[in-house]
């Protein structure tokens, strides 16, 4: 069956209507929401969601917003997505060896999913919490002040999880 | 000088998000009185008077931005801009994890000034828990007609959305920002035409920074002619500094503006990480020009000392770096950082950081040479000064050239020397 909102994004969808004056706004927020039911943001969501909003957006429209932003994954990722922020303040306080250790841990190099799916690791361009390097992000929620140890504790944590 | 706080008085409240506790401590007193005694231009001349500036990052006087606003029949959009993305800055989060009915009183009132009836805030999409708490921040303020249709039962509307952004630091500025509102590319648009004549849907629109707008009911309750008595006669106020790196207490601290930097490091922030000594310090984000330990210790937080450096108070984001920082490296991380958040729409700025990326990763490898460095800088003198439509390109070149020119020794240590070969 070809993809259409599940009954949870369609509700949001409704609820963001009436909040702006030109329908294009509702890109971004649709593309989340894409994002949210299929893990991905993928051409044939993408055609839905050009086909909801309506002339003057196409799939080319969609797909260039997509593409421009780092948040929307143009393709499947883990059920946990790791990103360790790279930038100044979390290397000075020692990202590089966060990565290490989560990377030679889960056995995949940077950019890489595990066999299994479960995981993928990502290095990110500043995470805006600069004071608590390192941090990461995993899925929604922020780590902050990590150590080798701290992160080996979030990873058992997670395989217990799922 | 020294520690002060007005918008982080309550920061130890466990509660201080809820609509419950900002009332307890007085929120919303100042919305009830612009709405019921001041007119817009009251408004305005107040804000005016006080002498806030912009706490984004250019520290433009708020109060003559609002005046820009021309009187049409036109709809104004309002926009907090809480894009928070460049390196070493964190305060925003901060703001809106913790005072979220701050910046929607911050807004009202700024609605009510410029005569709009609809705003956005804008949140970095990374920012999760942020823009959970803001939404439902929002839905409590309208539920006590704090927000929405007759505010107060005192006559005026203002509706507000919580807009996600997607992981673009180019949405930080401005008219990148519009564009991603308006659901197309962030990209940064040419001005002329200004926000403030034609910006959200080609309507007069205000653009500010989330600590700009926190710092607003305050104004209101204390009057601009108070407010101005904080801080230095030119850089009124108090600010936010983020203080990351190598320091033994980094974290935010909300001081007077004209505090000594030398007594935010070591008396505020406990000094240098293990008692190291201080190599530079780069005093507002990551595009403002580093400083020696030198100028560091000559310096106060406002934004005509730091000018005075030839740097700038930015977003108010301190990086310490100490005698263990690697500044190559450290100044490669940042070029990456700004080759990888180019828009790509201008040719210096996207195959000039790019450019200037992949020379600093070949010299940290130990296998640039002096024309490398030559070429680092003659790249530079075409990524600046308006050859861009955004300042991007500018920033990259504040990051990199500052560091390469006042600590030319490093770099030149880790040069593979050219050895001419005769044959």
């Amino acid at each position: 069956m070809a993809y259409q909102f599940s009954q949870e994004s369609e509700k949001r969808f409704q609820r963001l209507i009436p909040q702006f004056p030109s329908k294009r706004s509702l890109i971004l927020p649709c593309l989340f929401l894409l994002q949210a039911d299929k893990g991905f943001v993928d051409t044939e969501g993408m055609q839905y969601i050009a086909d909801r909003i309506g002339e003057p957006v196409s799939l080319a429209h969609v797909h260039g917003v997509a593409t421009f932003y780092t948040m929307y994954n143009k393709k499947p990722v883990g059920k946990f997505h790791i990103q360790i922020c790279a930038n100044i303040s979390c290397y000075l306080a020692g990202s590089d060896s966060i990565t290490e250790h989560v990377c030679s841990k889960l056995g995949i190099e940077k950019g890489e999913t595990t066999k299994d799916k479960k995981y993928t690791v990502d290095e990110v361009q500043c995470l805006g919490a600069c004071g608590f390097g390192p941090v990461a992000q995993i899925n929604d929620k922020y780590y902050e002040n990590l150590t080798p140890e701290s992160i080996e504790k979030i990873l058992s944590e997670l395989e217990k999880e799922g | 000088m020294g520690l002060k706080t007005l918008l982080t008085t309550h920061i130890n409240a466990t509660d201080s998000h809820t609509l419950k506790h900002y009332q307890s401590v007085g929120g919303y007193e100042s919305l009830k009185k612009v709405l019921s005694e001041m007119t817009a231009e009251q408004i305005v001349n107040d804000v005016k008077n006080s002498g806030l500036r912009g706490r984004g990052g250019a520290g433009f006087p708020t109060g003559n931005k609002w005046g820009f606003i021309p009187k049409t029949d036109k709809p104004k959009y309002l926009i907090c801009n809480g894009d928070e993305g460049e390196p070493g800055t964190f305060k925003d989060r901060m703001l809106i994890e913790r005072f979220p009915h701050m910046l929607i009183e911050g807004m009202a009132i700024a609605a009510k000034a410029i005569d709009s009836h609809q705003g956005y805030i804008y949140i970095r999409g990374e920012f999760h828990k942020g823009i959970r708490i803001v939404e439902t921040a929002v839905e409590e303020a309208y539920k006590a007609g704090l927000l929405g249709k007759n505010i107060l039962g005192l006559g005026y509307d203002f509706d507000l959305a919580v807009y996600s952004g997607a992981g673009a630091y180019i949405c930080g500025e401005e008219s990148a920002l519009i564009n991603s509102l308006e659901g197309r590319r962030g990209h940064p648009r040419l001005k002329p035409p200004f926000p403030a004549v034609s910006g959200l849907y080609a309507c007069p629109t205000v653009v500010n920074n989330v600590e700009t707008f926190c710092n607003v009911p305050h104004i209101i309750r204390m009057t601009g002619e108070e407010y101005k008595k904080i801080g230095t006669e030119k850089s009124p106020g108090t600010r936010l500094f983020a203080v990351s790196g190598h320091v033994k207490k980094p974290g935010i601290y909300e001081v007077e503006m004209g505090t000594p930097m030398k007594e935010l490091i070591f008396d505020i922030c406990g000094g240098i990480k293990n008692d190291k000594s201080l190599k530079a310090v780069i005093p507002g984000g990551s595009s403002s020009p580093i400083l020696t330990s030198e100028e560091a210790m000559t310096a106060t937080m406002d934004y005509e000392s730091i000018a005075s450096l030839k740097s700038m108070l930015g977003s108010g984001a301190v990086i310490i770096l100490s005698e263990e920082a690697d500044l190559v490296e450290t100044t490669y991380r940042l070029a990456e950082f700004y080759s990888h958040e180019s828009c790509g729409q201008c040719t210096p700025c996207r195959e000039g950081t790019h450019w200037v990326k992949d020379l600093l990763h070949k010299i940290k490898k130990g296998e640039g040479t002096e024309k490398d460095v030559e070429l680092i800088f003659s790249l530079s003198r075409n990524m600046e000064g308006g050859t861009t439509i955004c300042p991007l390109a500018d920033a990259c070149v504040m990051a990199v050239r500052p560091t390469m020119t006042k600590f030319k020794e490093e770099f030149s240590l880790r040069l593979k020397k050219e050895v001419s070969v005769s044959h």
